[in-house]
């Protein structure tokens, strides 16, 4: 099994005709994604690999069916795509930009709540049912099937030990960005908790990092909630106080924040945190 | 961008928060002046930090003489780091109650969320759990004066204070929703018989809503480096160590920062150039790197959109223009390996396949451990 999306999940590209939407429609067909169509106002009836192209998500839906999108649109239009989609009824809204205004991102919350849908990110790099289903812009090779589900907050920190799992012959299920901005669709909380309820997920990877309060609430719900083992990487132990540390929500405010804060949580809610990279598929090996 | 005091008055009095009268002055002479047609005044230094108080920099004084005196001192004087440029003169107003008042983003609820508390003028930390009266509010509803009526009263504002507090709230979210707003928040909110006056204000703008913001005032507080990162769309902080770090990615940067400090060295920087960047946005990054004087250089690299060719190239043509004579240690994982390596090669550079190991002989060259090649 998997989570959120699978072999028979139809997906939507907006943004598909440009540079980013397009190199990365190739990578998603080549790894099997079910893309039925993408979307750019104004270039309806030309193909992307293929896929034909619309003027607008209600268009697309006119002539096929989709459950998920995934957003290359420009974050000063992002929110406007992330409405459309949301508006047009589709469940599984992936949103890639980064720098999307705070105030907008709330925005996209609040309806896509209303709506029943879920965000993914935005600043994400999407999420990837391994050998079923990618929507996202990870690299294919190292995304194979296993036992290991995977959450993180950053991207290629994510790839680095979703490859060292790899590298000891550990596969994943479903591995979940949950993007680098303060506000994000997706938490801690949700991925868990639906990995909770997928059989084939054995173990769990949390990849957090310093700022916000996301791995202390995470922390607080897995001592009651979550039945397999879970390891964790937290990334920011050196991180000065006051500096956003390449994420919008990687900043240590006050005494809020801190690596020391959420390794203490996650510690006494009984998962392991590994100290480096490198310890983490010995730690799954020891939990499996 | 966080605001100086004076910028968050002069938007609160735009968007009709009452505050005291007072006025931005840049020398001794104007402080004077000042306090000559207010009467007494309060004298305040115009610094980003929030530790004013404690640093000294905020003075009562009595007579305009005074005010010359304590301004001469005050712009002299350093906080956090800071060179004090410029002063706020303001009337001293009779306070009866100190409130505290602010809304920001909360991430948790993905809502605005309004802070209230009657123990204002303390530092926020210091309220007692219990103390902070929170609201998140819908945002599709907005801001209703009963929410500002109902934290009026519990606050046990009583008459017609609740209303004016009702209505200053509103007032205060219109103008958070209207400046794309992370924070606003005026601490202490006084109370001087039926007034309220914003006393202080701490204002923060969204830094991604600042190109819809053009009416707002800027304010520069990144150093040379970070500034010339931004210029370059690169996310890059100064860290003042002898290791130049870059890498691709928020979260591998920090974890490569992370084990450069586990063995005992200290990073220069930190420096994301993201993904995907070709050979021209990755040379200018390096560039950037190597201005902060560092003893050595250490990029880790996991190549998935980033290509490990086109920063192995990127890094040639740089050391082809400028002399590197330090110690340079990469790790290249990923897409096109293989070339990149080839490439850095021929330039007498081995690359590593593990970041640990990568890192561990970057703080061995930094410590001196290890001959320079």
């Amino acid at each position: 099994m998997s989570i959120y999306i699978n072999e028979n999940t139809r997906v939507l590209v907006q943004g598909i005709t440009g540079n980013q939407g397009s190199f990365h429609t190739r990578q998603m067909l080549a790894y099997g994604t079910g893309i039925v169509a993408g979307v750019s106002p104004g270039k309806e009836g030309q193909q992307v690999e293929g896929v034909p192209v619309y003027n607008s998500v209600f268009a697309a839906l006119r002539k096929h069916e989709a459950e998920a999108t995934i957003l290359f649109t420009p974050a000063p239009y992002a929110r406007d795509a992330a409405l459309e989609a949301i508006e047009a009824g589709i469940k599984i809204i992936v949103m890639i930009p980064e720098n999307i205004p705070l105030h907008d991102a709330m925005e996209i919350m609040h309806f896509a709540h209303s709506r029943e849908a879920v965000i993914v990110g935005p600043n994400t790099f999407g999420l990837v049912s391994s050998g079923k289903c990618k929507i996202g812009i990870m690299p294919n090779r190292i995304f194979n099937p296993g036992p290991v589900g995977v959450v993180s907050r950053s991207g290629t920190l994510c790839y680095e030990i979703v490859d060292r799992l790899a590298e000891n012959g550990l596969g994943t299920t479903t591995v979940v960005g949950l993007g680098g901005d303060r506000i994000v669709g997706l938490d801690f909380i949700e991925v868990l908790t639906k990995f909770s309820q997928d059989p084939e997920t054995k173990a769990v990877v949390m990849v957090g990092e310093i700022g916000g309060s996301a791995e202390e609430e995470a922390a607080a719900f897995i001592e009651n909630n979550i039945s397999q083992p879970v390891v964790a990487f937290l990334a920011g132990k050196s991180a000065p106080p006051g500096k956003r540390m390449g994420h919008a929500g990687a900043i240590i405010e006050g005494s809020r924040g801190t690596y020391d804060s959420k390794v203490e949580a996650l510690v006494s809610c009984g998962a392991r945190v590994a100290e480096l990279p490198s310890e983490i598929p010995e730690l799954i090996k020891q939990v499996l | 961008m966080k605001l100086y005091e004076y910028m968050g008055k002069d938007l609160f009095a735009h968007y009709g928060v009452k505050v005291e009268l007072s006025r931005m002055v840049k020398t001794p002479a104007e402080a004077r002046s000042a306090a000559e047609e207010m009467g007494p005044v309060v004298v305040k230094a115009q610094v980003l930090s929030g530790k004013r108080g404690k640093a000294g920099v905020i003075s009562i004084v009595d007579s305009p003489d005074e005010a010359y005196r304590e301004a001469e001192r005050i712009l002299q004087q350093e906080v956090d780091g800071e060179q004090v440029k410029c002063l706020l003169v303001s009337q001293k107003v009779i306070i009866h109650q100190e409130l505290y008042l602010a809304i920001t983003v909360d991430g948790k609820s993905r809502r605005p969320i309004i802070l209230a508390s009657s123990h204002g003028g303390m530092d926020v930390e210091e309220v007692p759990e219990g103390g902070m009266i929170k609201w998140p509010l819908d945002i599709s509803m907005g801001y209703l004066p009963f929410m500002g009526r109902e934290i009026g009263f519990r606050m046990g504002l009583q008459g017609a204070l609740v209303h004016r507090f009702s209505d200053l709230l509103g007032k205060l979210y219109h103008m958070f929703r209207a400046t794309d707003a992370e924070l606003v928040e005026i601490n202490p909110l006084a109370v001087c018989g039926e007034e309220l006056i914003a006393i202080d204000s701490k204002v923060n703008i969204d830094d991604d809503a600042l190109q819809r913001q053009p009416e707002l005032p800027r304010v520069q507080e990144k150093t040379a480096l970070e500034k010339k990162a931004q210029e370059m769309d690169i996310a890059y902080v100064d860290l003042g160590g002898d290791i130049a770090v870059m890498a691709n990615g928020a979260g591998i940067t920090m974890a490569t920062l992370d084990l450069v400090q586990y063995n005992g060295g200290t990073p220069a920087n930190f420096l994301d150039f993201g993904g995907g960047a070709g050979v021209e946005k990755t040379s200018q990054a390096m560039e950037l790197m190597l201005g902060t004087n560092p003893k050595v250089i250490l990029v880790n690299i996991f190549g998935g959109i980033t290509r490990c060719d086109d920063v192995a190239r990127a890094f040639a043509s740089v050391k082809e223009n400028k002399d590197i004579n330090i110690p340079v240690f990469f790790r290249l994982v990923g897409t096109n390996e293989d070339e990149g390596r080839q490439v850095l090669r021929e330039i007498g550079i081995e690359a590593y396949s593990s970041m640990e190991e990568a890192v561990r002989r970057a703080v061995e060259a930094s410590i001196g451990k290890e001959e320079v090649n």
